[in-house]
């Protein structure tokens, strides 16, 4: 779900985030007992379709994935639809090469400034939204909608604009702010300026997820609670760490593993801005394996890649996960 | 004190600065859309269009394939969204409102499903349809979508039920419905909402999705506009213009929806069970 939007990707969940944070009365199924006790099996009927699915559509290419990344598959192979086992020969090419591991450090350091970054200004903006008045906050709420809105490719194709070597605004802008080296800057000339565009696109896609449902987590924190804290004493700064804080906790775990899910997965970003490039150097671990696996024709090789790729996910959340699990456990 | 003057300058100024930054770049796609080229390449930005031209609309309309490529999308998008809808609702009724063996793996499994790395997927998935001689088809793509926005649609779904009080339920069922009618007359029509808040979301993710749709279909006639828009800057050099024109069409429709959906689908729930 990219697009998270995530897009998923890197996208539009402001149902799930609502349904979910508030906490609707799950429970209210544990006293359903006698109706469905009687149809036993119909519980199993009604989710049959969506577990086949599951299974088939997603569990499939899973495995596949698995066995392809055994597999010797190059042009070749695939012309003569040639099944060559070739044992881990893929994982050790991989993993043996220095490519791999710099794709990976570098995939992580980008996660981690895309999601330090979005974490950091969504928390801020949803505060301030709390602050504002009236007309001020639905103002700013409209302009955060529309980013939130703006579709990933098309949102790609603007920045590509808006930081365009010959007539794009943001090198105009700089070139009259006094910065005159900045006219005619080719933006997609070097890792870390292509990076720099990359990040900005996608800090400013994601922070209105962010923001606008923290802002609403922080309308259902009770008054009370405030009113207590400025009994005892609490200035502007401790209520905020002693109530606020601990109240918004839960949101702000959630949110930040759902970012970091997106970001590290985050394909069109990376790839349709430049394709990986300048030299390959801004190719993250979806776009590696992308690169390695479809465009220089090494499936096998990209399969394994892929493998490692969601291992690399999995590692970076299994801590999160493992609270996801344990507390859903809790609540069922 | 502080927070007399000072204290209520800073938040708004704040706030007109990111208004400014977030809503730019749509601004900047709408208004270059309708620039005559001569205002788009020009030593200093024309601001705001005032010699409004229609040309780059008429161009990117007019490019080969677009209305079929309108089509696909369309196609794919509603279809997925449906397909999902439907088999959510059963899934997600029985989560809410039944208790079974299983149960907790199932959400368990769902919710893993969400987190489902597809764009790391697309080799085996190429080589699956490639296997089944379903390249170049539409098929695939809708099956597929239809996967990916399922287990949120579940889920989404399954808090919306479960939201709806069960006295309503039971009350019509009392009145002599079957399970069957009580859902379809009770909770169906409070769930409206909560089918749009899914859908949007659905709608999103197969309107957007890009890694699949460019490695499964290579011939022009059965791509989608995320595609055909990221090669269009490519096919066009630095018309700017077109691209923009055609980005703002791309957008236009979700831009649309989210701002009708997005208040509908988070008030709407609330009333219509207070009301119901």
């Amino acid at each position: 779900m990219s697009v998270q939007t995530q897009g998923t990707d890197t996208a539009g969940e402001p149902a799930v985030r609502k349904a979910r944070i508030p906490g609707p009365p799950r429970g209210a199924g544990r006293d359903s007992g006698s109706p469905s006790r009687r149809g036993a099996t119909a519980p199993y009927v009604l989710l049959l379709p969506a577990l086949l699915a599951t299974l088939i559509l997603l569990g499939w290419p899973l495995v596949k994935n698995g066995m392809l990344s055994f597999q010797n598959l190059n042009p070749r192979q695939l012309i003569q639809h040639l099944t060559e086992w070739n044992g881990v020969d893929n994982y050790k090419e991989v993993l043996t090469g220095s490519d791999f591991w710099k794709v990976v450090e570098r995939s992580v350091l980008f996660t981690a400034v895309n999601v330090v970054l979005i974490m950091l200004f969504g928390t801020l903006i949803g505060l301030l939204l709390a602050r504002l008045g009236k007309k001020m906050r639905l103002t700013l709420l409209v302009g955060l909608v529309l980013a939130w809105a703006m579709p990933v490719i098309a949102a790609t194709t603007v920045y590509q604009w808006l930081f365009a070597q010959r007539y794009g605004v943001v090198n105009w802008v700089l070139d009259k702010l006094g910065w005159h080296s900045m006219a005619a800057h080719n933006w997609m000339g070097t890792q870390f300026s292509t990076f720099s565009v990359i990040t900005l696109l996608i800090v400013w896609m994601s922070i209105p997820f962010v923001a606008i449902n923290l802002y609403a987590a922080t309308t259902t924190i009770p008054r009370e609670l405030y009113e207590a804290a400025s009994l005892d004493g609490a200035g502007a700064w401790q209520s905020f760490t002693s109530v606020t804080l601990p109240f918004l906790r839960p949101f702000l775990y959630s949110t930040t593993f759902l970012e970091v899910i997106w970001v590290f997965k985050a394909f069109p970003q990376v790839f349709a801005m430049n394709e990986g490039g300048p030299d390959r150097l801004t190719e993250t671990l979806p776009v590696y394996a992308y690169v390695e696996g479809v465009g220089n024709q090494h499936f096998g090789v990209g399969a394994a890649i892929s493998f490692l790729t969601i291992l690399v996910l999995l590692v970076i959340t299994s801590y999160y996960l493992r609270m996801v699990l344990k507390q859903e456990e809790d609540e069922l | 004190m502080k927070r007399s003057l000072f204290g209520r300058i800073w938040p708004n100024a704040t706030a007109v600065v990111l208004v400014v930054g977030f809503v730019f770049p749509v601004y900047w796609m709408f208004a270059t859309a309708f620039k005559p080229t001569g205002d788009i390449i020009s030593e200093n930005p024309v601001w705001f269009p005032t010699n409004i031209t229609f040309s780059h609309f008429k161009k990117a309309v007019h490019a080969d394939h677009f209305w079929t490529l309108v089509a696909n999308s369309v196609t794919v998008t509603v279809c997925s969204v449906l397909f999902s809808l439907l088999i959510a609702l059963f899934a997600a009724f029985a989560l809410a409102r039944m208790r079974f063996r299983g149960r907790r793996g199932l959400v368990v499994t769902f919710m893993l499903a969400q987190m489902a790395p597809w764009e790391v997927m697309i080799i085996a998935i190429y080589m699956i349809v490639r296997d089944d001689d379903m390249l170049d088809s539409l098929i695939p793509l809708t099956v597929f979508y239809t996967m990916m926005v399922l287990p949120l649609t579940i889920l989404t779904l399954r808090g919306y039920i479960a939201a709806v009080p069960k006295e309503l339920e039971e009350s019509a069922m009392v009145d002599g419905c079957t399970r069957i009618q009580a859902f379809r007359k009770v909770i169906f029509p409070l769930l409206a909402p909560g089918l749009m808040a899914t859908s949007l979301f659905g709608f999103i993710t197969a309107w957007n999705e890009f890694p699949l749709v460019l490695i499964l279909n290579k011939d022009i006639e059965k791509q989608t506009l995320p595609l055909w828009l990221s090669q269009f800057q490519t096919a066009f050099g630095d018309d700017w213009g077109a691209t923009m024109a055609a980005s703002s069409l791309f957008a236009l429709p979700i831009l649309i929806l989210f701002i009708f959906l997005q208040r509908k689908a988070v008030s709407g729930l609330t009333d219509g069970a207070v009301k119901g």
